[in-house]
């Protein structure tokens, strides 16, 4: 087969260019810093605040992704509804909507006077430039990966161990917490932190509706843009070291689950 | 199915001992209030989170009125945001394509060492915050950066200019198209390209005459979801693009803008510009979709 030497340099050639030399510039660049100001810089009041946000609300928005995602995979494989065809390919719509038009378009709508704003308001809760806020927006960028994980593994599934299992006699609850829950545990599992992954980093769909409280809810990203903005170079780079440190952890997690769940269905 | 499962199903059909009967005359399906609860639940869901946001582009886009929608978008500022993002998503995305192609050939067609660790750098940009992407550029391009002093000696404008903001462009969209062709072409094997190349043709004539038509919707694919995200990039750009009014400034970045100003309806007249581009992205990814399927078993056959 000819053209290994030609696909195997500009490949490699174009990785190095654009993701390899622009990537470890972030690390060389905190070799500028001391350690001191290094730790000092990843562990101020303000950036730890910004941490335990960014992770908590993602956190909380991937476990709500991997339960409503999970029912919606569910509906969208076992049920026949009308429309069931349109909210398929809607589920897609995070990944295609420009997260800008995403953040605007959810704090008009949480705002105090918004269409579900002014309900959670008078129900007593405050949404659009609070952490709930945040969560609302990391739900919404989260929300395809749990669905599009899971749905395939419940097309595979073979529906004969599920009426084996009816027809020992089993009911319906336990025939799905024996049965059907054990074999998408692994695609939860897996959307769970690709939703979580993709939060962490988020920018443009959480800024407009979190309000940017420093201490409060200012989310990590935001303050590596703000310390950008105030020419604090290295203090942006001390920052994104320790999220990308974070992502890189999540990845090599991504893909031990996926090959665990790969392991298990050549195993069947 | 795994050994683990069936045994859990004895394990039911222990515990559940001899009440059988109605189970198994339904057996597998819920009852119908279970069924309804759920497709509610995810209907209720969807809609609060994706339907309401879309319509809400799209109403408050037209509050003022037509004329003032048309007038927001035939405003200067906003042409060049027009012109710019066609611009830049016309430059990343057939760079993007050309790397694609090669690296699915050599995953696809070559056995060698390190190949998982290239699948993996392949994907990293995914895996790296937007606001992260525009940071390396500024690190090697910006005023204190590693080629800061060098471009300004030789008045070379990459960061808060275009080639910056394109550079950002092709890092955060790097993975799309490679990643739908690698799979493809290794479920499709060399098979048919080997018999061309018997039968005495040139490399390049293999590639165009027989591999192309072969992964032709697989790349046309991953374009479409390359061309979305490249189009609607907001955070990597806007850290390399200074904001500079009609001239750094993509239809995202000029989104934002007008909603600081609290031009609202503006905002929202230019962001239903890339709702639609949205909505034209999923009809166009649902129809390729369906014809992927419909070639795959058939490219499976031939493997």
């Amino acid at each position: 087969m000819p053209g290994f030497g030609l696909s195997l340099g500009f490949t490699l050639f174009y990785l190095t260019l654009i993701v390899l030399i622009p990537l470890s510039a972030v690390f060389l660049k905190t070799f500028t810093l001391t350690w001191d100001g290094f730790v000092h810089a990843v562990t101020s009041d303000r950036v730890v605040a910004s941490y335990k946000l960014s992770f908590g609300a993602s956190l909380i928005a991937a476990s709500l992704n991997v339960v409503l995602g999970g029912v919606v995979a569910w509906v969208l494989v076992r049920y026949r509804f009308p429309g069931s065809k349109i909210v398929d390919a809607l589920v897609d719509l995070p990944f295609a909507l420009p997260t800008a038009v995403a953040g605007i378009a959810l704090t008009t709508l949480y705002s105090p006077n918004g269409w579900i704003g002014r309900y959670a308001e008078a129900a007593g809760f405050k949404v659009a430039f609070t952490p709930l806020g945040i969560m609302i927006a990391l739900t919404f960028i989260g929300l395809p990966f749990v669905v599009r994980t899971v749905q395939p593994v419940l097309e595979d599934a073979e529906r004969e161990l599920e009426e084996a299992a009816a027809c020992l006699g089993a009911n319906r609850l336990q025939t799905f917490v024996r049965v059907v829950f054990p074999t998408i545990a692994p695609a939860l599992l897996t959307g769970f932190a690709l939703a979580f992954a993709r939060a962490t980093g988020e920018y443009g769909s959480v800024i407009f509706i979190a309000g940017n409280m420093p201490m409060i809810s200012e989310i990590t990203p935001l303050l590596i843009v703000t310390k950008l903005e105030q020419y604090d170079y290295a203090g942006a780079t001390a920052i994104a070291v320790m999220m990308l440190l974070a992502s890189f952890a999540m990845l090599l997690l991504i893909n031990l689950l996926q090959a665990w769940a790969r392991g298990r269905k050549e195993r069947s | 199915m795994s050994g683990a499962i069936v045994s859990s199903v004895a394990a039911v059909a222990t515990a559940a001992g001899r009440r059988s009967g109605r189970g198994a005359q339904r057996a597998g399906v819920e009852s119908p209030w279970v069924r309804r609860t759920l497709i509610g639940l995810a209907l209720v869901f969807l809609t609060l989170f994706l339907f309401v946001p879309l319509v809400a582009v799209f109403t408050e886009a037209l509050k003022k009125g037509w004329q003032a929608y048309v007038d927001a978008i035939v405003d200067p500022d906003a042409l060049s945001a027009i012109k710019l993002t066609l611009l830049t998503a016309g430059i990343a995305v057939p760079l993007n394509l050309v790397f694609g192609v090669s690296a699915a050939w050599l995953i696809a067609k070559f056995e060698f060492r390190g190949k998982n660790i290239l699948l993996t750098l392949i994907d990293l940009p995914f895996s790296v915050s937007p606001v992260i992407s525009g940071l390396i550029y500024v690190l090697l391009f910006g005023a204190q950066g590693w080629f800061g002093p060098w471009l300004r000696e030789h008045d070379i404008r990459i960061l808060f200019a275009l080639p910056g903001m394109v550079l950002a462009t092709i890092f955060v969209t790097f993975p799309f198209v490679a990643r739908e062709l690698i799979p493809l072409m290794q479920s499709q094997g060399s098979e048919e390209e080997e018999a061309a190349l018997v039968l005495g043709a040139s490399g390049w004539k293999t590639f165009w005459l027989v591999t192309l038509p072969n992964i032709k919707w697989g790349l046309l694919y991953g374009v479409i979801l390359c061309n979305a995200r490249a189009m609607g990039e907001f955070g990597a750009v806007s850290v390399v693009s200074g904001h500079i009014r009609g001239e750094t400034n993509t239809i995202p970045l000029q989104v934002e803008i007008l909603y600081n100003e609290y031009n609202f309806a503006a905002a929202f007249a230019v962001a239903s510009l890339l709702a639609m581009l949205a909505l034209v992205t999923l009809a166009l990814k649902s129809i390729v979709e369906s014809r992927l399927k419909d070639e795959l078993p058939e490219a499976l056959d031939l493997a």
